[in-house]
């Protein structure tokens, strides 16, 4: 059968993306998907690749270069029982649409008094780390965080792009749903049939007794190699995957940091009002007893993305910076 | 339904949108009414016109100068109102507002007040219209300063290639704010003479004649539903009052005013009723109800409770809650 692949063993992040967007057309006739090149082109990433040939021009969109126009008006199909799922084919154009995750989307339930839902999903492609520049490059999960009324995903493995996007295809709620671009060459295991995630549910990926790293999407994978490397010196670090910024796990968090005594955020966005300040308040807040040391955020610098592979590696998140961070606070 | 009998229906309809409006301006004067408020008299032409041309179930979509929507696809003029007075029984439970009123239940599907914003919504409900093959059509009012967003290009566009049942409907009043829209806005229509660019039909039409509306939007209503796709309209139409709040349109020359009164949309259904043979009487009589109506909506108004805060932290996300974190 041509459409999306099916076979058993191991699955791409990048091959993830259109399973998981497949299982759920499966067993949906409402999901309708559209957006820039997503239909026999397979998309400019290859994650809507075989979806065309397998639920046609009918259940699969191709759209003009119109942010404006894709997301509005999978806003308003949302509210007229379709659900639709919307690429907004690199994270830094959502800005060309703002106005819609800004004040359409994430508004319109709250100010109608709970008259319309906009079960929705905008699906994008995000974050740094390849050499495409400023305005190619953002991770901007961050953008989205400042907004009430977004529910926000962005996994980092295979299974998780699997299980996160069925609950977030199934969820009444709009979700905008990051896919890190530096994963998509990232192999896992194939999630079974049925395999689906809840929203707000923080993985913690490794066991530690030392510090907590908190991370998300790519920086997961920075996390674990910056825990890889403290354990050669004796520093057991745990490693929690966020998964979803709203709703934000702050139960499995402040547990961590519970047995940790320790935090550091690790955060792709800039320094400057990203994620972690805002998980990293309510630690301080409610778990300032369960600390012994100050926390740390390693995030990206407060500049735009340069282009050239040696200045991007300085001001991007780094398992070094994150080794540098831990031992500054491991024997405060 | 006789000819009279219809008109008579939107004559009355009309009456109590112009109705609602006064007293929503005098309890802004009173104090009664915070924030802002968009009136739409002198506009009711438009509203109640394309409504009587639409099916129960096609969808609208408005601006912030939306009262007249909401109340043409059946809002109560006392929701409406209580909304604007932030009482409880508003028909937001006073989490819209006079720039958001929206009437779910006649698929009136929100007042928008990012301009222009609106208009892909529409494509988008026409989009899944076609999905589900309902035939419904949706429909998105919008004035002449929205013509010269990109969301009204971009909307245009993929109404036109994906040939979607929407209509969109300008109400050209000739201003955006304060500003003619002849000023900025490199075409004489400027909803009409967008059109042609995108491969679509427009018409021009008097918006203050509620027949001449209700046709041209029934055409368009029978082309969408027959699969042949979007049309513009470009209504001619004058507001009353000013922008919004107590803006005296001071802008506004004298003799312009003058004429646009003088071509009312009430009086010239009033008209259109005596050349049909309605008595002086019956109108009367329909517009003493119609004043009756909205006396009583403005006391059940004043009368209702006043916003309740737990509502503050209700309606985020459809389980009805609004928890952020875990
Ligand atoms: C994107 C955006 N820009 C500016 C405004 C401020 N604003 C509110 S109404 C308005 C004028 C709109 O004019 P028009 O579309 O003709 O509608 P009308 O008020 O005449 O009905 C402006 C500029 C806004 N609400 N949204
Ligand atoms: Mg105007």
């Amino acid at each position: 059968m041509a459409g999306v692949k099916t076979d058993s063993g191991t699955i791409t992040y990048r091959e993830a993306v259109a399973e998981g967007i497949a299982r759920e057309m499966r067993r949906d006739p409402t999901v309708i998907c559209l957006g820039e090149d997503i239909g026999p082109a397979g998309g400019v990433f290859k994650t809507t690749a075989g979806l065309f040939e397998e639920f046609g021009p009918q259940r699969i969109w191709d759209t003009p270069i119109s942010e404006q126009a894709i997301v509005g008006a999978a806003m308003g199909a949302a509210m007229t029982g379709i659900r639709p799922v919307a690429e907004i084919m690199f994270s830094d154009f959502l800005a060309c649409c703002w106005d819609y995750l800004a004040n359409e989307i994430p508004k319109v339930r709250y100010m109608t008094g709970g008259q319309v839902t906009v079960p929705l999903v905008i699906r994008t492609a995000n974050g740094g780390g390849l050499g495409f520049g400023a305005q190619h490059s953002q991770a901007v999960e961050n953008w989205a965080l400042a907004i009430p009324g977004l529910k926000i995903v962005a996994p980092s493995t295979p299974a998780d792009v699997i299980g996160l996007m069925a609950s977030a295809i199934r969820s009444d709620d709009p979700v905008v749903f990051f896919e890190h671009k530096g994963l998509f060459a990232s192999k896992g295991p194939r999630p079974p049939e049925g395999h689906h995630v809840e929203l707000g549910r923080a993985a913690v990926v490794r066991e530690g007794t030392d510090v907590t790293l908190l991370a998300l999407a790519s920086t997961v994978h920075t996390a674990l190699a910056a825990a890889d490397r403290l354990a050669e010196d004796g520093i057991s670090a745990e490693v929690v995957d966020l998964r979803c910024l709203i709703p934000m796990d702050l139960t499995t968090v402040l547990a961590s940091v519970a047995k940790t005594s320790r935090l550091v955020t690790v955060e792709e966005n800039p320094y400057q009002a990203g994620w972690g300040a805002t998980v990293v308040s309510v630690v301080v807040d409610e778990g300032f007893h369960l600390l012994d040391a100050p926390v740390r955020r390693v995030a990206s610098a407060n500049v735009p993305l340069p282009f050239a592979d040696a200045l991007e590696n300085e001001v991007m998140p780094t398992a070094d910076k994150v080794v540098a961070a831990v031992r500054s606070v491991a024997n405060f | 339904m006789s000819d009279s009998t219809e008109l008579l229906r939107m004559y009355e309809q009309m009456a109590v949108i112009r109705r609602t409006e006064k007293a929503a301006y005098d309890l802004f004067l009173a104090g009664m009414v915070k924030g802002t408020t968009h009136l739409a008299s002198g506009h009711e032409a438009v509203a109640v016109g394309a409504s009587a041309a639409l099916r129960p179930d096609d969808y609208v979509f408005a601006t912030y100068r939306g009262h007249h929507h909401a109340m043409a696809r059946g809002a109560s003029p006392e929701a409406c109102l209580a909304e604007l007075m932030q009482k409880s029984t508003g028909l937001c439970k006073a989490k819209g507002g006079s720039m958001h009123l929206t009437h779910a239940a006649g698929n009136m599907l929100g007042s928008y007040a990012i301009v222009g914003a609106h208009l892909p919504m529409a494509v988008g409900a026409a989009w899944s219209a076609r999905l589900r093959g309902t035939e419904q059509v949706a429909v998105a009012f919008f004035g002449d300063g929205a013509t010269n967003i990109g969301a009204f290009h971009e909307a245009l566009n993929l109404a036109a290639v994906w040939r979607l049942p929407v209509i969109f409907v300008c109400e050209n009043n000739l201003y955006m704010e304060y500003t003619p829209i002849a000023a900025v806005t490199a075409a004489d229509h400027p909803a009409a003479d967008r059109a042609p660019a995108y491969r679509m039909s427009a018409q021009i039409v008097d918006g203050n004649d509620v027949i001449a509306v209700r046709e041209v939007v029934a055409s368009a209503a029978q082309r969408a539903r027959a699969g042949e796709g979007p049309t513009v309209i470009e209504a001619e139409t004058y507001r009353h009052y000013g922008h919004s709040r107590t803006d005296p349109a001071t802008y506004r020359p004298a003799e312009e005013v003058e004429r646009w009164l003088k071509h009312d949309p009430i009086d010239v259904a009033r008209a259109r009723l005596e050349a049909l043979g309605v008595t002086p009487d019956t109108i009367k009589d329909t517009d003493e109800r119609a004043s009756a109506e909205v006396a009583a909506a403005v006391a059940a108004a004043k009368a209702a409770p006043a916003a309740d805060i737990a509502e503050a932290f209700t309606d985020v996300w459809a389980d009805g809650g609004a928890a952020w974190r875990v």
